[in-house]
């Protein structure tokens, strides 16, 4: 998988690359939208992670110009102004996701699988872990090829953890993507631990090859033993 | 006092002392033409007199007042006598028509008929000064009394319309607010001291208003500012934590050191969201229901409360409807309700209730709280931590960009209540 991360923030930049690389991704990198344009007229990617504020040039033009092309990258905006207008500007001119300045590297992952495995299977897929198969359009999950029920948010954590899969994913992280923005400046994320218990509890009820580990009070990780 | 009846007041003071020496100068000056050309008179009759006499020498015989204005009296010659020289004098009378005795003017001479001396006395009656003082007095205390009342009037007619422009101002500036972009309009005025006010007023409202927008604007750039560094040091931290030769004292610092990033940066967020609401119109306006909008909250913030044992009674007796930037309206009640499951006690209940176009969110306490800093910038409860100081603020904000009226009360709990407009849709 082939990545291409826009973005004129150097040590910014180097933050993204070095995450997308423990994913496993190859990365590419452009600070201008001159640098990008070349690079996109010589490689295909599989996703364009685009800042919109470039100092060369306005980040919506870029998208225009590779819609224009009718390159079939997954086009992922990212913007700092956290303004809706370049949202839904962004959105109408057909990039797949949008993400608002700051975010969390867990959050980029997640972002990056989902749009990804929509682009490749057009919504008709599944993600196998050892005996854990996972819909996520349907948000289903079944072990050992049975039905296991998961409420709303239990889903949306594993889905997230499956996303940053061995790696470390911290609590606000876990608490913005599945409470929302909402629960921040709450004095403690003991809230997410009743609901990680109720996931455990599932998963290895079923038997399930995925576990969720702590990791020294400040995240989780999933493993796959 | 008024500025008016201020002047008015040393005006009748100042008054009061010109007209008194006025009066009394004027008295004298009165007194003394009056008495010359009294002695004029005397000294005209005391020769028409003494002609009489050597006409009619049988009048020096006359040596009293009693049918006359004259009397003679025959007086042996001596030094005396050939110095003595015309004498005015004021004497009183017994007056037949007043039945008193009245004030006389006098006039002694000596002069000589056929070697002998004889003095003269001519009378005239004089004016009563008793009586003129009276008149006098009365008629300026007429005077005093009608310049008082004619200042009092004319303050209240001219100068009120000559001071109006100054009291208008006084009237806007009491409305002026710096936060609204509303301009002040002078009124006019022909008078240089108010024009200077107005320009002065002016320049100073103009100053004020700009280094308050370039304030707010700092606040809103430095904290736009401070984002990206904080994002940047908190995800290298975030990649450093992964790797794996740390051990768990190292992590545990690390984590530290994040956390407390992150509170910067939520602190940060806010702030800066604040300043753009503070400092900007929110566009993307669409109708809300504000019952939906409720639900979402508490359901979202259901496992904080729950977590707390916190129970959250929602009671709907109206459907709101309001237009207004979802986003903003969401901040708003999040901070209210999380608010109210942060500063409760475990175990205590919380009742929101939408009812006529009022929404009011209730949790239970014992003592009111200060009405007059809750809802500033940084005003912390002792003893939370984790709070920025910035919720209530922010509530504040949006809801008085809406007009919401939001208010706290304390009612056997404390209450936040706003309020929404009344609206034909809402039922």
């Amino acid at each position: 998988m082939k990545i291409l991360v826009i973005e004129d923030e150097l040590q910014m930049l180097e933050n993204i690359q070095q995450n997308l690389e423990k994913e496993k991704y190859l990365v590419e990198t452009a600070q201008t939208c001159e640098e990008a344009q070349q690079k996109i007229g010589v490689y295909n990617y599989d996703c364009i992670l685009l800042d919109i504020g470039l100092p060369d040039g306005n980040g919506l033009e870029l998208l225009q110009y590779l819609k224009s092309q009718n390159l079939m990258d997954a086009v992922i905006i990212v913007s700092a102004k956290d303004s809706l207008d370049d949202k839904l500007k962004g959105l109408e001119l057909g990039a797949d996701d949008y993400l608002p300045k700051p975010f969390y590297m867990a959050e980029l992952n997640a972002r990056i699988k989902a749009v990804l495995r929509r682009k490749n299977f057009e919504g008709n897929n599944t993600i196998k872990l050892a005996n854990t198969e996972i819909f996520p359009e349907q948000r289903r999950v079944k072990i050992k090829n049975k039905a296991v029920e998961l409420n709303r948010k239990e889903f949306d954590i594993l889905m997230y953890l499956v996303a940053n899969k061995e790696r470390l994913v911290r609590k606000p992280s876990l608490a913005e993507h599945v409470w929302g923005d909402n629960i921040d400046q709450a004095d403690s994320f003991e809230f997410i631990y009743s609901q990680i218990k109720n996931l455990r509890k599932k998963l290895k009820t079923h038997h399930s090859a995925l576990n969720i580990k702590a990791v020294y009070g400040i995240g989780y990780k999933l493993v796959v033993e | 006092m008024k500025l008016l009846n201020y002047t008015t007041t040393y005006f009748a003071f100042l008054l009061l002392l010109i007209i008194t020496v006025w009066a009394l100068i004027f008295y004298w000056q009165m007194l003394d033409e009056i008495y010359d050309s009294m002695d004029d008179g005397l000294e005209n009759q005391k020769m028409l007199v003494i002609q009489k006499a050597i006409k009619d020498p049988s009048i020096l015989q006359k040596t009293n007042f009693d049918d006359g204005y004259y009397t003679f009296r025959k007086v042996t010659k001596s030094d005396k006598i050939l110095s003595h020289r015309d004498q005015y004098r004021d004497t009183t009378m017994y007056m037949l028509n007043e039945d008193d005795f009245e004030p006389v003017r006098l006039l002694e001479s000596i002069f000589r008929h056929e070697d002998e001396y004889y003095k003269v006395k001519v009378i005239t009656s004089m004016v009563e000064e008793d009586d003129l003082i009276e008149d006098l007095f009365y008629s300026i205390l007429w005077l005093y009394i009608g310049m008082v009342v004619s200042i009092l009037l004319l303050n209240n007619f001219l100068l009120k319309k000559v001071w109006h422009p100054f009291y208008d101002l006084l009237r806007k500036l009491k409305n002026f607010n710096i936060e609204s972009d509303q301009e002040i309009h002078y009124a006019e005025t022909n008078i240089e001291e108010f024009k200077l006010l107005n320009k002065n007023v002016d320049r100073l409202l103009k100053k004020s208003r700009e280094s308050y927008v370039n304030q707010k604007q700092f606040i809103e750039n430095a904290s736009h500012e401070l984002q990206t560094p904080l994002a940047i040091s908190i995800n290298k931290l975030e990649l450093l934590l992964e790797s794996e030769h740390l051990n768990e004292k190292d992590i545990s610092l690390l984590a530290d050191g994040i956390q407390n990033l992150e509170r910067l940066s939520k602190f940060n967020k806010s702030l800066l969201l604040l300043s753009k609401i503070e400092n900007r119109q929110f566009e993307n306006i669409e109708t809300l229901n504000i019952n939906q909008v409720l639900q979402e909250i508490i359901d979202s913030l259901e496992d904080l409360a729950d977590l707390r044992k916190i129970n959250i009674e929602f009671e709907q007796q109206q459907q709101l409807l309001f237009e207004g930037n979802k986003e903003l309206i969401f901040i708003l009640y999040v901070n209210l309700i999380k608010n109210a499951i942060i500063h409760s006690s475990k175990n205590n209940r919380i009742y929101i209730n939408v009812a006529q176009n009022e929404v009011v969110i209730q949790n239970e306490g014992e003592h009111s709280l200060n009405t007059a800093v809750i809802f500033q910038r940084f005003y912390k409860k002792s003893g939370v931590k984790s709070s920025t100081g910035i919720g209530l603020a922010l509530a504040k904000a949006i809801a008085d960009k809406y007009e919401l009226g939001l208010h706290y009360q304390f009612r056997e709990g404390h209450l936040f209540l706003t309020k929404f407009p009344v609206n034909l849709k809402n039922s």
